[in-house]
């Protein structure tokens, strides 16, 4: 067996026998089932008033949109915390050092645990944002645009996360590695939402900084790109929810994120192969 | 550096007539660190197939190899357990087993017998010579001289880190020999023709210590002594351990 494979594989036994999947699996159900009791709550206030099934649908819509919203940020966060340690926390404890004197590139080892997050992280965004799907469909009969497009770029997101998390455990300690990637989380949420805000005011150097921001970590351009695939477009002109279509990421934005993963993919394991074990 | 841990600063190494570097020659290179961790949630099997796995092994000869070496290092019984249930020797003993699982031709053990109880050092002791005598190449890396000096063929005394000197231990006992004297009349003249012999540490007006090149003149020498009317009272050959010529060489501890 290729030694990539080896690795990939062990890691991602690692997090279902540490119980790492399955917890984040656990925490995601019961998201799933406070926001399918909300919907359901939702239809009976909506069944016991008068209002036009085109703005119940519409309100719907938004309560998707924020579940969804929710998902994605919840998806990113768990990104980071459970791979916050897995370069950094191996080299600081010395496991890496059997590992690392196979005969097994050094790069193999990288990719190889990267790989395992990736395979993970794909059943987590499936189950988590299938399911938020599905129960906006099952329970209120709303559906959106484009769902494939925009679990995609959800999971390019913890992509994102993912590798900007690997690049940082090459140089830093575990701790000050999830202090920078969830410090630059922070910066592209605020970032997205300055950027949001600069629609209505039409400020320049809102749009500037907001931009700034996003080139740095796109996470929060890319989610507000996906939320503009998703939802109605005439819930999004009428702005029903936060997302309202002002300054929507162009597709360019999902290249340049493409781009930004391969290039810190690319320095991770550069660095990864210089620094000594 | 030699396994590719550590960058050099400057120069080059080669390991089997291959540059330190390459990835290919670890296949025949075997490595226990001084601290084995790993991952605690594998079982001892577990983590010896995944050894065995990164070195390119089949799953037909990981069926032979994993049980026979956790036979070989005493955990056979543990082979399901988990090593986060493990003690400190029970880790040395399945790091041990890692190192050997691709049958290398070079294997470097760091400190390979601390954390071991007198009967794990000698079961690291005898698998180390087993090595030896298959053709390998072991690496004793060691503070405790005692272990090195009932395991290795040779030992570099290394010093703010260089080789001061090797040594050849095989019979290196027969070849140097400490006694220690007392007799009633140690005058200069006849310490002085103890030279010959051995060289010469006076204590005390009484005692010396005499540094012999072999025991094969250790009778002539208490003859001497005998018949210079020394009076000798006690002639005690004494061991020269390997603490005593690392002291003789590296020297005192010059502190931090």
């Amino acid at each position: 067996m290729n030694p990539l494979w080896v690795i990939a594989s062990i890691t991602f036994r690692e997090a279902a026998r540490k119980k790492i999947l399955w917890t984040a699996l656990v925490v995601g159900l019961g998201f799933l089932m406070v926001f399918g009791a909300g919907l359901y709550y939702q239809m009976a206030d909506f069944h016991a008033s008068n209002m036009p099934p085109f703005l119940r649908y519409q309100v719907l819509s938004a309560m998707l949109m924020v579940g969804l919203y929710t998902v994605d940020l919840l998806a990113v966060v768990m990104t980071i915390l459970t791979s916050v340690d897995t370069i950094s926390g191996e080299i600081a404890s010395g496991t890496i050092q059997a590992i690392a004197t196979k005969p097994v590139a050094r790069w193999h080892v990288l990719i190889g645990k990267w790989a395992g997050f990736v395979a993970m992280l794909a059943i987590y965004v499936a189950v988590m944002f299938g399911g938020t799907l599905a129960a906006g469909y099952w329970i209120a009969g709303v559906s959106l645009d484009n769902p494939l497009r925009g679990g995609l770029l959800v999971y390019l997101e913890c992509l994102l996360a993912l590798t900007a998390t690997f690049l940082m455990g090459t140089w830093f300690s575990t701790l000050t590695n999830g202090v920078i990637v969830l410090g630059l989380h922070g910066l592209a949420f605020l970032g997205g939402w300055l950027e949001q805000m600069s629609g209505f005011a039409q400020g320049s150097a809102l749009v500037t900084l907001g931009v700034v921001s996003s080139l740095i970590m796109p996470l929060e351009a890319i989610w507000r790109r996906a939320a503009f695939l998703m939802q109605p477009p005439l819930a999004g002109a009428l702005q029903f929810t936060p997302f309202a279509n002002i300054s929507v990421p162009s597709g360019a934005m999902v290249g340049y994120a493409g781009f930004y993963l391969i290039i810190i993919l690319a320095l991770a394991i550069y660095h990864f192969q210089r620094r000594d074990l | 550096m030699l396994l590719g841990l550590v960058s050099p600063s400057g120069g080059e190494a080669f390991v089997l007539g291959v540059p330190s570097g390459e990835v290919e020659i670890r296949r025949k290179v075997g490595f226990l660190p001084e601290d084995f961790r790993f991952y605690q949630w594998l079982t001892a099997t577990e983590l010896l197939e995944f050894h065995g796995r990164l070195c390119g092994m089949d799953a037909g000869r990981l069926r032979e190899r994993v049980p026979y070496l956790l036979d070989l290092v005493g955990l056979a019984p543990h082979r399901g357990k988990r090593l986060q249930g493990f003690s400190k020797g029970m880790l040395q003993r399945i790091g041990l087993a890692q190192a050997l699982i691709h049958d290398p031709e070079v294997i470097f053990l760091d400190e390979p017998t601390s954390g071991l109880d007198p009967m794990g050092r000698r079961l690291v002791r005898d698998i180390i010579r087993a090595q030896r005598d298959r053709g390998a190449t072991v690496f004793l890396n060691s503070h405790l001289l005692s272990e090195i000096e009932v395991t290795c063929d040779q030992v570099a005394f290394i010093r703010d880190g260089e080789i001061v000197t090797t040594r050849d231990l095989r019979g290196w006992q027969e070849e140097k020999v400490r006694v220690r004297v007392c007799a009633r009349k140690l005058a200069p003249q006849i310490v002085a023709g103890l030279s010959q012999w051995a060289t010469c540490d006076q204590l005390d007006d009484q005692s010396l210590s005499l540094t012999a090149a072999s025991r094969e003149v250790l009778p002539e020498i208490l003859c001497y002594l005998v018949q210079s009317g020394s009076a000798p009272f006690e002639f005690t050959p004494q061991r020269i351990s390997l603490e005593d010529l690392f002291m003789e060489i590296v020297g005192e501890d010059r502190g931090l």
